[in-house]
C-alpha cells in the first residue's frame, strides 16, 4: 500500500493526503492506495501550498495501525527518535487542511 | 570583534526585505515552488525531514554576548527552544516556519547576523581556530584575514555560481585546530623571513564520498597578496572544475584529475594576471580590520592564580574540568575555556535557549564579551582570568554544561543524521548517546585519554568521520542502519584519512564494537601517554581487526 505525503509550504510540517485536497499531520488519517501508480496520479492535482510531494510505501499491521515501510519515513511520521530537552511544543497557527 | 559599518548593515537589511517580498510572492502564488526554492536556499532555509531548517552564519565562529542572546531569543520566539551548533561553526534551527523566517532574519540583522551563503555553490562561511587571538602558540590572528575574505567573497559576482560549494579555513597557530587540510582551500599563517606575515596555501582537501587531503600549492604568499592568490585559485576552479557530475565537481577532484604540477602552473598563470590588477590589500585596510580584533584590555589577575590552585585542591570535579576544558592563553593569568556541548548522553552540539543565555551572560561578566563556536561543536570563552574559573564552572553546573570532557571520547562530533536530515541514511545522535553513556564515567574517559570519535549519518561526512581517530559512518543496508568503523583519521597538522576496518555493525552491536576497539588500544599502548592515534599509527589495523572479526582471523 501507498500514501501521498509532502510538507506544508508555510511551516514545512509533514502531512499526508487524506482526501481530495485535504491533508492531515497523522499518518493514520492518510488515504491508502493499492498501487504506487494510483497514488502518483493524484500528485499533479495537489495545491501549490504542499511541497516536496512524494509517494511512499506503507503497511497495515494486524491492529490496523499504518506504518511506513522505510525507517526514514517512520522517523518522518513520528518525529525525531531523540528528545534532548523539554522542547517547546510545536504550535502551528495553520489549519491542517491546506486549502 | 568586527562590527558592521553602514554598508554592511544596509546590505543585510536590504537582503531581508528582498526575502520578505519573495516569501510573500511565493505564498500569493506569484512564484512557483521551483522558482522560489533557490531563493530560500540562498537565504539558508532548507526543507529537511520534519520541517524547514535555517542555517545562520557565524563568521569564523565569533560571537559577542548580544548576538548569542539573540540566537537564544530566536530559539524561544520562533523555534522549539534549542539550536544546534555545527562543524562549520554555524548554528541551525530545526523547526522554523517559512512565514516566520523574514522576521527571524530581521531579528538577526539587528545584531549584525544573517544566513547569506550558508547554502549553494558559493564561498561558504570561512572557518578558523576557535582560540584565535588568544592562543599562546599563535603566529598571527587568523580572524583578520577571515574577515577580509568574508568581505571579498560576500556576493562576489564571479564566484556566486561555482561548480560546487567552496570552503576556506584559516589556521594561525602551529597546531592545526581548523582542519585546514580537509578544506577546499586551507590557509596556514606563517612568519616570513622579512618579518612579515604570509600564508602557506593548501588546495583540494575535503571529505564527503571522496575524502582527500589538500596539497600544498604555494608557500609564503604575503598577506597583501592573499586575495589575489585566492582569486586566481577560484578562477581556475571556476574555469576547469567539472559541472557535468555533482559528485566530481569539488576542487579536490580537479586537483586529482589535473595533477598538482599542471594545476599549480594554471594558478600561477592566473595569479600573475590578477596581480597586475587591483586586488592587493592596502596596508591601511589590513590595519583597520586588525584593530577590530585587538586583544581586549585584560585586567591584571595574577593575584588570583594561587587561589585557583587552592580551589582545585578542594574540588576534584572542578580540577578535572580545568585540566580538560581550558587552553593556554597568551597572557599567563588568563586561559581560554571550552564549554562542552557534549553532556554524557546528550545530543552533540545542541544547546537550549537557557544554556545560550547563560553562556552569553558569562561572556559579558567574565569573558570580555567574546564567544566562539568550535568546529568540534562546542562553545569557547577565549579570554578568562584564571581567578574567575570557579565562578564560571559553578554557573555552568546549574545548566548541565560543565562536562569535563573536551578532547576525550565523549566529546563526539556528530551530524544531525536521520533524526533530522533529509540526506542521511542512518541515525547519528542515538549512536553518539549510547557510546557516550557507555564510556562516560570520568575515570573511564581519563583512562582512554585523548581520542576523537566522529559520527556521520551518510557519506557526505558532515560528522567528519573520515578524520576521527575513530570514525563511524552510518549506511542503509537493505533498510537496516549499519555502521562502518574507520580508524586512524586525523584533522590536525598530521592530517590523515581513516581506513575502513571491515564490515559494518548494526546499531545494537556498535557500542560493543567501539569498546572492543578501545580496549584493544589500551591493551597494546606503550604507556598511558601514548594516544590512540599514535598507537594506531604504530601498530596499524591488524590487532583491531582481530578484536572485531575474530572468526575472520581463524578462517585466514
Amino acid at each position: 500500500m501507498f500514501v501521498v505525503t509532502g510538507n506544508r509550504l508555510l511551516d514545512g510540517i509533514v502531512v499526508y493526503l487524506a482526501a481530495a485536497h485535504h491533508w492531515v499531520e497523522d499518518l493514520q488519517g492518510a488515504r491508502l492506495y493499492d498501487t504506487s501508480d494510483e497514488a502518483q496520479t493524484v500528485l499533479g492535482e495537489q495545491s501549490d501550498m504542499i511541497v516536496s510531494l512524494d509517494v511512499i510505501p506503507v503497511s497495515k499491521q494486524d491492529n490496523g495501525h499504518v506504518v511506513a515501510d522505510r525507517l526514514r519515513e517512520r522517523i518522518r511520521s513520528d518525529g525525531p527518535t531523540i528528545q534532548p530537552f523539554d522542547a517547546i511544543p510545536l504550535e502551528r497557527q495553520f489549519s491542517t487542511a491546506a486549502d | 570583534m568586527y562590527r558592521y559599518d553602514e554598508f554592511d548593515a544596509a546590505f543585510v537589511n536590504q537582503r531581508v526585505a528582498q526575502f520578505r517580498s519573495q516569501v510573500e510572492r511565493r505564498v500569493s502564488g506569484e512564484l512557483t515552488e521551483d522558482e522560489f526554492k533557490p531563493l530560500r536556499l540562498m537565504n539558508g532555509l532548507y526543507l529537511q525531514l520534519h520541517a524547514y531548517m535555517l542555517r545562520v552564519a557565524i563568521p569564523y565562529g565569533s560571537l559577542d554576548s548580544r548576538q548569542l542572546h539573540r540566537l537564544a531569543d530566536v530559539a524561544t520566539k520562533y523555534d522549539r527552544g534549542y539550536a544546534h551548533f555545527t562543524t562549520r561553526q554555524n548554528v541551525q534551527y530545526n523547526w522554523p516556519s517559512l512565514s516566520d523566517t523574514p522576521d527571524i532574519l530581521q531579528d538577526l540583522a539587528e545584531v549584525d547576523m544573517h544566513a547569506i551563503q550558508t547554502s549553494g555553490n558559493c564561498i561558504r562561511n570561512v572557518t578558523t581556530d576557535h582560540f584565535a587571538g588568544a592562543a599562546h602558540d599563535e603566529v598571527a590572528d587568523p580572524r583578520v584575514y577571515a574577515e577580509i575574505i568574508r568581505q571579498w567573497s560576500s556576493l562576489h559576482p564571479e564566484f556566486s555560481f561555482l561548480p560546487r560549494k567552496f570552503k576556506i579555513a584559516i589556521n594561525g597557530a602551529k597546531q592545526d585546530r581548523a582542519a585546514i587540510r580537509v578544506h577546499d582551500i586551507g590557509l596556514q599563517l606563517v612568519q616570513l623571513t622579512d618579518g612579515g606575515v604570509g600564508f602557506d596555501v593548501y588546495v583540494g582537501g575535503g571529505q564527503g564520498r571522496t575524502p582527500m587531503i589538500a596539497k600544498l600549492v604555494a608557500e609564503g604568499v604575503a598577506e597583501q597578496d592573499i586575495l589575489s592568490y585566492l582569486e586566481a585559485v577560484l578562477r581556475v576552479y571556476n574555469l576547469y572544475g567539472r559541472r557535468d557530475n555533482k559528485y566530481k565537481a569539488r576542487i579536490k577532484i580537479l586537483v586529482h584529475e589535473t595533477g598538482l604540477e599542471q594545476l599549480k602552473a594554471d594558478i600561477e598563470a592566473e595569479y600573475a594576471h590578477v596581480k597586475s590588477t587591483f586586488l592587493d590589500i592596502p596596508k591601511e585596510e589590513i590595519e583597520r580590520i586588525d584593530a577590530y580584533f585587538a586583544m581586549p584590555k585584560l585586567r591584571d589577575a595574577s593575584a588570583g592564580v594561587a587561589k585557583l590552585a587552592e580551589t582545585r585542591a578542594r574540588d576534584a570535579g572542578f580540577s578535572q574540568w580545568v585540566s580538560q576544558n581550558t587552553h593556554g592563553h597568551k597572557v599567563s593569568d588568563h586561559v581560554s575555556v571550552t564549554v562542552s556541548l557534549k553532556p554524557v548522553g546528550g545530543v552533540p552540539g545542541d544547546a537550549t535557549a537557557e544554556q545560550m543565555h547563560l553562556v552569553a551572560d558569562l561572556a559579558s561578566q567574565y569573558g570580555y564579551d567574546e564567544v566562539r563556536v568550535s568546529h568540534a561543536q562546542n562553545l569557547v570563552l577565549p579570554h578568562v582570568a584564571k581567578e574567575d574559573l570557579y565562578a564560571i564552572y559553578q554557573a555552568l553546573v546549574t545548566v548541565d554544561l560543565a562536562e569535563a570532557n573536551v578532547g576525550l571520547v565523549t566529546d563526539i562530533i556528530a551530524c544531525p543524521g536521520l533524526d533530522y536530515c533529509a540526506l542521511a541514511n542512518a541515525r547519528s545522535i542515538p549512536v553518539a548517546q549510547d557510546i557516550s553513556e557507555r564510556l562516560g564515567a570520568i575515570e573511564r574517559q581519563k583512562q582512554i585519554g585523548d581520542l576523537k570519535l566522529n559520527i556521520s549519518g551518510c557519506i557526505n561526512a558532515c560528522g567528519h568521520h573520515h578524520v576521527g581517530h575513530i570514525g563511524i559512518l552510518g549506511v542503509d543496508r537493505k533498510g537496516e542502519e549499519l555502521y562502518q568503523i574507520t580508524l586512524g583519521g586525523s584533522s590536525d597538522e598530521n592530517t590523515s584519512i581513516g581506513a575502513i576496518l571491515g564490515r559494518g555493525f548494526p546499531a545494537a552491536e556498535l557500542t560493543d564494537a567501539i569498546e572492543a576497539v578501545i580496549d584493544t588500544y589500551i591493551g597494546l599502548r606503550l604507556s598511558d601517554d601514548e594516544r590512540f592515534i599514535d598507537a594506531y599509527r604504530r601498530v596499524g589495523p591488524k590487532p583491531f581487526k582481530e578484536a572485531l572479526y575474530p572468526s575472520d582471523q581463524k578462517a585466514a
